[in-house]
C-alpha cells in the first residue's frame, strides 16, 4: 500500500472516528426530587438546568447534551446510591449533578468516585461536603459562607444583644456557629441560643421566649417553606416588630412563599445570600428570561436553579475546552475545579485545592422591586470562603 | 414571672383546643365505632385543602369557608363510608390499620397531584390576626377564636350525644348492634351520619389548623401522631377526655417549649407514658 492510500484510509478513519463521537450525546444524570414534599425543589433545579440549554443551546464542541433525569425523593441515601449507580452503569453517564441534600449527595459521591465521574454538587450546602467526595465540585454554596457575613453585618449594623433560634440538626447548628462568629468577632454578644425541634409545627413558645427576652435582634434559620412560613408569621403575630425586636434571617428562608403569606408585612426584612432575583446584571436576566421560558412563568426561580444552571455552564465549559473529548475523567475534573466564570449571582470562582465554590455574599432587604416584592442587594461581600 | 406564666398557659390552652378539634373526630370514630381510622388526618388535610381553595380562589371569606370544609368532608367521609370503610367494621384492627394507613398514602399522593406539594398560603382577614392587651398581657386573637370555637362544638357534641334521640342510638348501636337493629335503629344509616360527623369535624379542624400547623399534602402522616395521642391519653369515645387531654397535651407542650427549649419537644411524649401508665384506658376510657 502506498503513502497516499495509507493516508487517506487514516483519514477515513478520524473522520468516521469523530462522526462517531458527534453521534454520541454526552450524557448527564441529573439527580433530584421530583416527587415527594421537596418536588418543588427539583422542579426548580430541573428548570435551572433546563434554562442553561434554552439560553446556550443543546450542543457544545460537537456534542449534543442530553440529560437524563432521576427522582431522589428527598433525603435517602439508599436511593441516592442505587441511582448514581444505574446512571453510571446502565445508562453511562459522564456527569453526575445531585441537586439534593447532603445524605444522597454523599451516596451518590461514594459512587461517582469509584466510577471516576465528575458530580457536580448542586445543592446540598454542609461544611466541607468535597472533602468527603474526591470527585465532586460544588457549584451551590455552604451555610457557613451566607451566615458569617450576615453576623459581620448585624455587629455593624449596632445590633449589641442577639439571640439565635435555628433547627436543631446539622445545618442549623453550622448557621447557628457561623453566624455567632461573625457577631461576636465584631462585638456583639450572643444572650441565648435556642434550637428549635426538625418537626416543630409550633413556633409560639419558642418566639415568645425571644419577646419576654428583649433581645436588639433575632436571627433566624429553619428549613425553607412551611417552617420559615411559620416563623415569621409568628414574630408578627406576636408582636416582636412592635417590641423592636428586628428580625434577620437567612436568605433562603425570604422568599415566594413568605411573600405570599405575609405580603407588605415583610418590607424591610434583612437576610443573606448570594443569589437574588432581583441581583442587575446581564447574565441575570439572561437566566431570568431563559427561565420563565422553560417554566412558562409558572415559578420563580431562586437559588437552587442558579445552581443548576450554573452546573450546566460548568460542564459546557469543560467539554468545550476538551474539544468534545471527555475520555481523561481527571482532566475533566481539574477544570471543573478551576473555574471562574460569571453566573446570574455574580462571580463565581472554585478554588481549585478543595473544589468548593468562592462568590460574594450579599445583604439584601425587602422591597417593593417593580411591583412585587424582592430581597434587594444593599451591601456585597465579595469572595467568601465557604 | 407569672405573667409569662399566665401567657404561656393561654397559648396552651389554645394550642390543646386545636389538638381537640382534630382529635375529636378521630375519637367519635375510634370510640363509638370502633374503628381505628388513620387516614383521619388525611380528613382534616382535605377540609384544609377544602378552605384554602375557596377562599384563594373563589374569594369566599375565611368564617364561611370553614362550614363548607365541614360540608364537604363530611361528605366525602360518607362516600367513603359507604363505599370502603363499612366492608371493614367487622374486620380485625390490623387490617382496619393496614387499610386505613393505606389510604393515608393514597390520599397524600392525590393532594399532591390536585395542589402540588407546597406548603399553602393563607392569609387570615384582619381582624383575626393580631394580638390584644389585657391586663397587661397579650393575647393572640386568632388564639382566642379557636378557644371559643372550642366551647361550642364541644358543648354541642355533648349534647348530641348525651341529650339527643340520635345520641342515644348511636350508643345503643355500639354497645350491641344487633339488639339496636332489633329494636328498628337503622345501624348502618347510625354508623354513617356518625362517620360523616367525624370527618366534618376533622376538617373543620384541618381548616381552623392551617394558620397554626400550616398546610401541604404530608399534613396527614406529620400529625398523625399528634391525633393518635390525644385520642389514647383522652380515651376513645370520650368528649370530655379528648378535650382534657387537649388541653394537657397543649399546655404541657407549650410550657416545655418555653420554659426549657432543649428538651421541649419531648415533653407531651413522656407526659404520654407516664398518663398511659398511670391510666392505661386513657383518662377517661372505659373500663374493658
Amino acid at each position: 500500500m502506498n503513502n497516499l492510500a495509507k493516508t487517506l484510509i487514516a483519514c477515513a478513519a478520524l473522520v468516521m472516528g469523530s462522526a462517531a463521537t458527534a453521534a454520541e450525546p454526552i450524557r448527564i444524570g441529573l439527580m433530584t426530587a421530583y416527587s415527594g414534599p421537596f418536588a418543588d425543589m427539583g422542579k426548580l433545579i430541573d428548570a435551572g438546568a433546563r434554562a442553561y440549554l434554552k439560553a446556550n443551546g443543546d450542543t457544545v464542541a460537537g456534542r449534543k447534551i442530553e440529560i437524563i433525569t432521576r427522582d431522589t425523593t428527598g433525603p435517602a441515601p439508599e436511593v441516592g446510591k442505587r441511582l448514581a449507580q444505574e446512571l453510571v452503569v446502565r445508562d453511562q453517564v459522564d456527569f453526575l449533578v445531585v441537586g439534593g441534600f447532603t445524605p444522597e449527595t454523599l451516596t451518590a459521591g461514594s459512587i461517582a468516585t469509584a466510577a471516576k465521574k465528575p458530580l457536580l454538587i448542586a445543592n446540598a450546602s454542609s461544611s466541607n461536603l468535597t472533602d468527603k467526595i474526591p470527585y465532586g465540585v460544588r457549584y451551590a454554596f455552604s451555610f457557613r459562607q451566607i451566615t458569617q457575613p450576615l453576623g459581620v453585618w448585624a455587629a455593624k449594623a449596632g445590633y449589641k444583644k442577639m439571640m439565635t433560634l435555628v433547627s436543631d440538626y446539622g445545618p442549623g447548628i453550622d448557621c447557628e456557629t457561623a453566624f455567632k462568629d461573625g457577631f461576636t468577632s465584631n462585638g456583639g454578644t450572643i444572650t441565648e441560643s435556642v434550637r428549635t425541634p426538625l418537626k416543630s409545627p409550633e413556633f409560639g413558645p419558642f418566639i415568645q421566649k425571644v419577646k419576654d427576652a428583649k433581645p436588639d435582634a433575632l436571627f433566624v434559620w429553619v428549613p425553607q417553606g412551611e417552617q420559615a412560613q411559620g416563623v415569621v408569621k409568628t414574630y408578627f403575630e406576636r408582636g416582636l416588630d412592635k417590641a423592636g425586636i428586628k428580625l434577620v434571617i437567612l436568605g433562603d428562608d425570604m422568599d415566594e412563599p413568605v411573600f405570599n403569606a405575609l405580603g407588605d408585612k415583610v418590607k424591610g426584612l434583612v437576610t443573606s445570600l448570594h443569589y437574588s432575583t432581583a441581583h442587575p446584571s446581564a447574565e441575570n436576566k439572561k437566566f431570568l428570561k431563559a427561565f420563565a421560558e422553560v417554566t412558562g412563568n409558572s415559578v420563580q426561580p431562586n437559588f437552587m436553579a442558579v445552581a443548576a444552571y450554573d452546573s450546566m455552564a460548568a460542564i459546557f465549559e469543560a467539554v468545550r475546552r476538551q474539544n468534545g473529548d471527555l475520555a481523561d475523567s481527571a482532566r475533566t475534573l481539574d477544570i471543573l475545579s478551576g473555574l471562574t466564570f460569571e453566573s446570574p449571582r455574580g462571580k463565581v470562582v472554585i478554588d481549585p485545592k478543595t473544589r468548593d465554590i468562592v462568590q460574594a455574599v450579599y445583604i439584601r432587604r425587602v422591597e417593593n422591586h417593580g411591583g412585587k416584592l424582592e430581597n434587594v442587594e444593599f451591601e456585597t461581600i465579595p469572595d467568601v470562603k465557604p | 414571672m407569672i405573667g409569662n406564666f399566665l401567657g404561656v398557659l393561654f397559648d396552651g390552652i389554645a394550642y390543646g383546643s386545636l389538638l381537640f378539634l382534630i382529635g375529636i373526630g378521630l375519637s367519635v370514630t375510634m370510640g363509638l365505632m370502633n374503628f381505628v381510622n388513620l387516614a383521619h388526618g388525611a380528613f382534616a388535610a382535605f377540609g384544609g385543602f377544602v378552605c384554602v381553595t375557596a377562599m384563594n380562589q373563589m374569594g369566599v371569606p375565611f368564617l364561611a369557608s370553614l362550614p363548607i370544609a365541614f360540608v364537604l368532608t363530611a361528605v366525602g367521609g360518607v362516600v367513603l363510608e359507604r363505599t370502603l370503610y363499612q366492608r371493614l367494621y367487622k374486620a380485625t384492627p390490623l387490617d382496619q390499620v393496614l387499610f386505613s394507613i393505606g389510604l393515608t398514602f393514597m390520599a397524600v399522593a392525590g393532594m399532591t397531584y390536585v395542589w402540588g406539594p407546597i406548603q399553602q398560603p393563607v392569609r387570615l382577614p384582619e381582624y383575626l390576626t393580631g394580638q390584644v392587651h389585657l391586663a397587661g398581657l397579650d393575647f393572640g386573637v386568632y388564639r382566642l377564636f379557636l378557644i371559643s370555637i372550642v366551647v361550642v362544638v364541644a358543648a354541642a357534641l355533648v349534647y348530641l350525644v348525651e341529650r339527643t334521640r340520635f345520641g342515644a342510638q348511636v350508643r345503643a348501636s355500639v354497645d350491641n348492634q344487633q339488639a339496636a337493629a332489633g329494636l328498628g335503629i337503622n345501624v348502618n344509616r347510625v354508623f354513617a351520619l356518625t362517620f360523616a360527623l367525624g370527618s366534618g369535624l376533622a376538617g373543620l379542624g384541618g381548616g381552623l389548623g392551617i394558620d397554626v400547623l400550616g398546610l401541604d399534602p404530608s399534613f396527614p402522616i406529620k400529625f398523625m401522631v399528634y391525633f393518635l395521642l390525644v385520642v389514647a391519653v383522652g380515651g376513645a369515645g370520650s368528649i370530655k377526655g379528648t378535650l382534657v387531654a387537649g388541653l394537657v397535651l397543649g399546655i404541657f407542650d407549650v410550657a416545655g417549649k418555653y420554659y426549657v427549649p432543649q428538651i421541649g419537644a419531648f415533653i407531651i411524649y413522656a407526659l404520654m407514658v407516664v398518663l398511659l401508665v398511670f391510666f392505661p384506658t386513657g383518662l377517661y376510657g372505659k373500663k374493658s
